[in-house]
């Protein structure tokens, strides 16, 4: 197979065989090579768990911090070096549960990275415990008889606080899953994909199959940028919805707030400080 | 009656109390430059409630005719603005304390007689002015009008103090102050009080700044463009500092969520490249603790300022403590290496947050400055701090196409490189890692780079900040600090003034300068003070050199030591 500008060849992946991550892979690769960045501009932060290892199986720069807090690292990244192109990429325990926190003030702070959250509505790496996202009455050898909490609507909540972008795609469905990576990719702002995902080995429950049958493609009239028809949409049960769901293209992004780049984008290890300058700030602690 | 003579050898504390939201801490500003300007040395601490209005704070100055630097017990002119604060301080008034107030509004059932009161009735002469938001700009003219500052000088500082307010209110603190200062004038004149306190012209023209500026000039100097951090007190005031001059230094400024996404947005703005600054205190620390693990194990480097307060829990918010040393001596779980600064002067603190952030860089280290509220809290002046010689040294490496975050180097340290910067890859992570920052579960790998990260070790115990010893080399008495004790120790020796008694100040404390028991054993007594309850610095010093200290003075009610109280601790082991 002819190697691709993300491939790292022959390497030993951890994930189970069928996994839903080998397909998020493929489309990560092939979006990323569409849009034509070159590996070295690209950072992917993630935290822990199997969709956190992704970095690690794709060319390019890797940030691979703590279990929940691959936003505020890929924020940072972004807020250190607008020019480069950064993902932080998790599942849903690691995003929605143990990083809810930065999910929802990322939300709100905005800055111009894609977060990209598996969601296969179970925990895999510790072996099948409930994910945020799990149905009620999911059984699990924690959640015996079965799970009583409320799952995490991670699409309503993006757009209830108004978030810039937010899509949900199924692993599933490679095609649209590169697009709607890309899509978030190319957005100026936070950009939420969602992937909905089978796990193999412990989520007998949402299957491939059931994933088929519980989830579709928003209609061609849908219009993302009605936000109350996007919650509702969202909030509503029934089938979940997939493709790009809202759109905010107003709202500035976090990097362009900071006064740092208000009139010069260099990254800032490019940059020396004004020792003029601060010798004047301690003379100026000479008056009142 | 003779006037009543204030001043100790030209040294004259002055101590202003009241309830929170009556003002204390600008009657501070005003007065701590107001009367630097005027040629006296100043020094200025507070010790406050975690409360935003009621309760009763105070607030310390020495005006000194020479330099002073730490706080003193005694009282020698003491200004309360309501009764609840005579009680506050009942304890250090004594018979030569001059109470300046009016007597009716301090001793509505009498007994001002009991002590040498001077009646200036500030509640009635603010409500006078407008109202009793004045009181406090009246006890600013008061004391101005007694320390003789010229009355022009005075008013144009309140006018512009004021600047912002309306005019009516600039108006109205400039007439607060005017009446205050006449006031004290006129007690002057009636000969009730001499104050024996001389100004310098030498010292007009010093800086007059607190730990939190030179923190945050320090980190300025070493190249700080970027801090993430949670407010929480005594620290904060780094973080409004560097937000102040964020615009005018290029520094990226945001209030995280909570503290581990700023420790987490602390290690992402290193890892590309930026020059990172945490600012916190022992709670919002110890969420962050895995990130120091983190830290650890990707090797990037990491400034985290630790002002420490009272613990464990929220303990007492707005004291001091210096109860974190073991906190972020063992912060983090598994095995790796960091420096630990312990400022105890402004300068040492302007120099040591520079110094964290080159060391910090080089190491690929987390590097803390360890501070504490007494610290962030406390004013002098001193003539200069020279920035000049300062740079930032940057250790980042340009990567090609071969580059490995994680090569296994002689020294441990692999070149740090960073994303977009050359042609080369940079990964981290925080499994187990191979030599190009990927994950990995070869054993052996784990041993060689559990011993690269050790060998950090070596290196840093070669580059550590000596020990600074203050009195003579053939000393038979030692005593031992570290950090924001440095002044009040130094001048309780002074006060003992004895020429068989040094002191070893510790302004770094990890690792520990090796020529540490060297010091320890040439002395007969040696005797360890600090600010918390079970001598951490004395343990360290015993765990790391397996000498046993004499002596353990140790305080922990939340406030600083006053040079009465070293004096008086040490006095009883000499």
């Amino acid at each position: 197979m002819k190697q691709g500008p993300f491939d790292r060849g022959a390497i030993d992946i951890a994930w189970c065989p069928g996994c839903g991550n080998f397909a998020i892979l493929n489309a990560l690769k092939a979006a990323l090579t569409q849009l034509g960045i070159s590996p070295e501009q690209i950072v992917i932060a993630s935290g822990i768990g199997q969709a956190a290892k992704m970095p690690h199986y794709v060319r390019t720069n890797v940030f691979n911090g703590l279990h929940g807090r691959a936003i505020p690292a890929a924020t940072a990244i972004k807020a250190a070096n607008p020019g480069l192109t950064v993902i932080a990429e998790g599942g849903d325990g690691d995003m929605y549960g143990e990083g809810g926190n930065h999910f929802i003030h990322a939300i709100r702070r905005n800055p111009d990275i894609t977060a990209i959250i598996h969601n296969n509505m179970v925990y895999g790496l510790t072996k099948g415990q409930a994910s945020p996202t799990s149905s009620l009455g999911f059984k699990t050898p924690v959640q015996v008889g079965g799970v009583t909490e409320e799952p995490f609507n991670a699409m309503a909540v993006a757009i209830a606080l108004n978030a810039s972008f937010v899509a949900r795609a199924f692993a599933g469905d490679v095609d649209q899953t590169r697009d709607i990576i890309k899509a978030a990719i190319s957005h100026r702002g936070f950009s939420i994909v969602e992937i909905l995902q089978p796990c193999v080995s412990f989520n007998k429950v949402n299957t491939f199959q059931w994933f088929k049958e519980n989830s579709g493609y928003v209609e061609d009239s849908y219009d993302p940028s009605d936000r109350s028809a996007a919650f509702n949409r969202a909030a509503e049960g029934g089938k979940m919805a997939l493709g790009i769901c809202y759109v905010n293209s107003e709202r500035s992004c976090f990097e362009e707030t900071l006064s740092p780049y208000s009139e010069d984008s260099t990254p800032l290890f490019k940059r020396d400080v004004d020792m003029a300058k601060l010798a004047r700030l301690v003379d100026s602690k000479r008056q009142a | 009656m003779p006037p009543a003579v204030v001043g100790k050898n030209g040294d004259i504390s002055v101590v202003l109390c009241g309830e929170a939201g009556q003002g204390i801490q600008t009657v501070e500003q005003i007065l701590t430059q107001l009367l630097k300007s005027s040629g006296y040395s100043i020094f200025g601490t507070k010790e406050y409630m975690s409360r935003v209005r009621g309760g009763s704070n105070s607030t310390q100055i020495r005006v000194s005719s020479h330099r002073v630097c730490s706080p003193v017990d005694r009282i020698d002119i003491l200004i309360p603005f309501d009764t609840k604060a005579l009680e506050h301080v009942r304890g250090r008034i004594r018979a030569d304390t001059v109470i300046i107030g009016g007597k009716k509004e301090l001793f509505p059932a009498g007994g001002a007689d009991h002590f040498n009161c001077i009646d200036i009735p500030l509640s009635e002469i603010a409500s006078q002015v407008g109202g009793a938001m004045y009181m406090n700009t009246v006890g600013s003219g008061v004391i101005a009008g007694l320390f003789s500052v010229d009355r022009q000088r005075l008013d144009d500082f309140v006018a512009a103090f004021f600047g912002d307010s309306s005019e009516s209110v600039i108006e109205k603190n400039r007439d607060a102050a005017a009446r205050g200062y006449d006031a004290a004038i006129k007690i002057i004149e009636d000969g009730r009080i001499r104050l024996d306190v001389s100004a310098n012209p030498e010292v007009e023209n010093d800086i007059l700044m607190n730990g939190a500026d030179a923190v945050g000039i320090g980190a300025i100097a070493g190249g700080c463009d970027f801090v993430a951090s949670y407010p929480m007190s005594p620290s904060t005031a780094v973080l409004v500092f560097l937000a102040f001059h964020g615009d005018e230094f290029g520094i990226v400024v945001e209030q995280a969520e909570d503290e581990i996404a700023a420790m987490n947005m602390t290690l992402g703005a290193w890892y590309a490249g930026a020059r990172a600054l945490v600012t916190t205190s022992g709670g919002g620390f110890a969420l962050m603790e895995e990130a120091v693990g983190l830290a650890g194990m990707i090797e990037t480097p990491a400034v985290i300022h630790l002002a420490q307060r009272p613990g464990p829990a929220t303990g007492l918010p707005t004291r001091t403590e210096q109860g974190d040393l073991q906190l972020a001596m063992y912060s983090g779980h598994g095995e790796f290496p960091r420096i630990i600064l312990t400022p105890g002067s402004l300068e040492d603190a302007v120099y040591l947050t520079h110094r964290a952030f080159n060391r910090a860089d080089k190491y690929q280290v987390t590097a803390f400055i360890l501070t504490d509220q007494y610290f962030m809290d406390s004013y002098y002046n001193l003539p200069s701090v020279d920035v000049s010689g300062l740079r930032t040294v940057r250790h980042i490496v340009e990567t090609d196409e071969t580059y490995q975050r994680y090569f296994l180097s002689e020294d441990g340290i692999s070149p740090r490189g960073i994303p977009g910067f050359g042609t080369g890859l940079v990964a981290v992570d925080s499994d187990e890692h191979d030599e190009n920052g990927h994950i990995t579960e070869d054993l052996d790998l784990r041993i060689a780079m559990v011993d690269k990260r050790l060998k950090k070790s070596a290196a840093l115990e070669n580059d550590t900040v000596p020990p600074e010893l203050i009195g003579k080399d053939d000393y038979s008495i030692l005593a031992v600090g570290w950090g924001s004790t440095y002044h009040v120790i130094k001048e309780a020796l002074t006060v003992i003034g004895r020429d068989d008694i040094s002191f070893l100040h510790f302004k770094q404390v990890c690792p520990l300068h090796r020529s540490t028991v060297e010091y320890l054993k040439r002395a007969r007594v040696t005797a360890v003070v600090e600010g918390n309850a079970t001598g951490q610095f004395a343990n360290l010093i015993k765990l790391r050199t397996g000498f046993d200290v004499h002596h353990r003075i140790l305080k922990y009610n939340g406030l600083q030591y006053t040079v009465e109280e070293v004096v008086g601790r040490l006095s009883k082991i000499i």
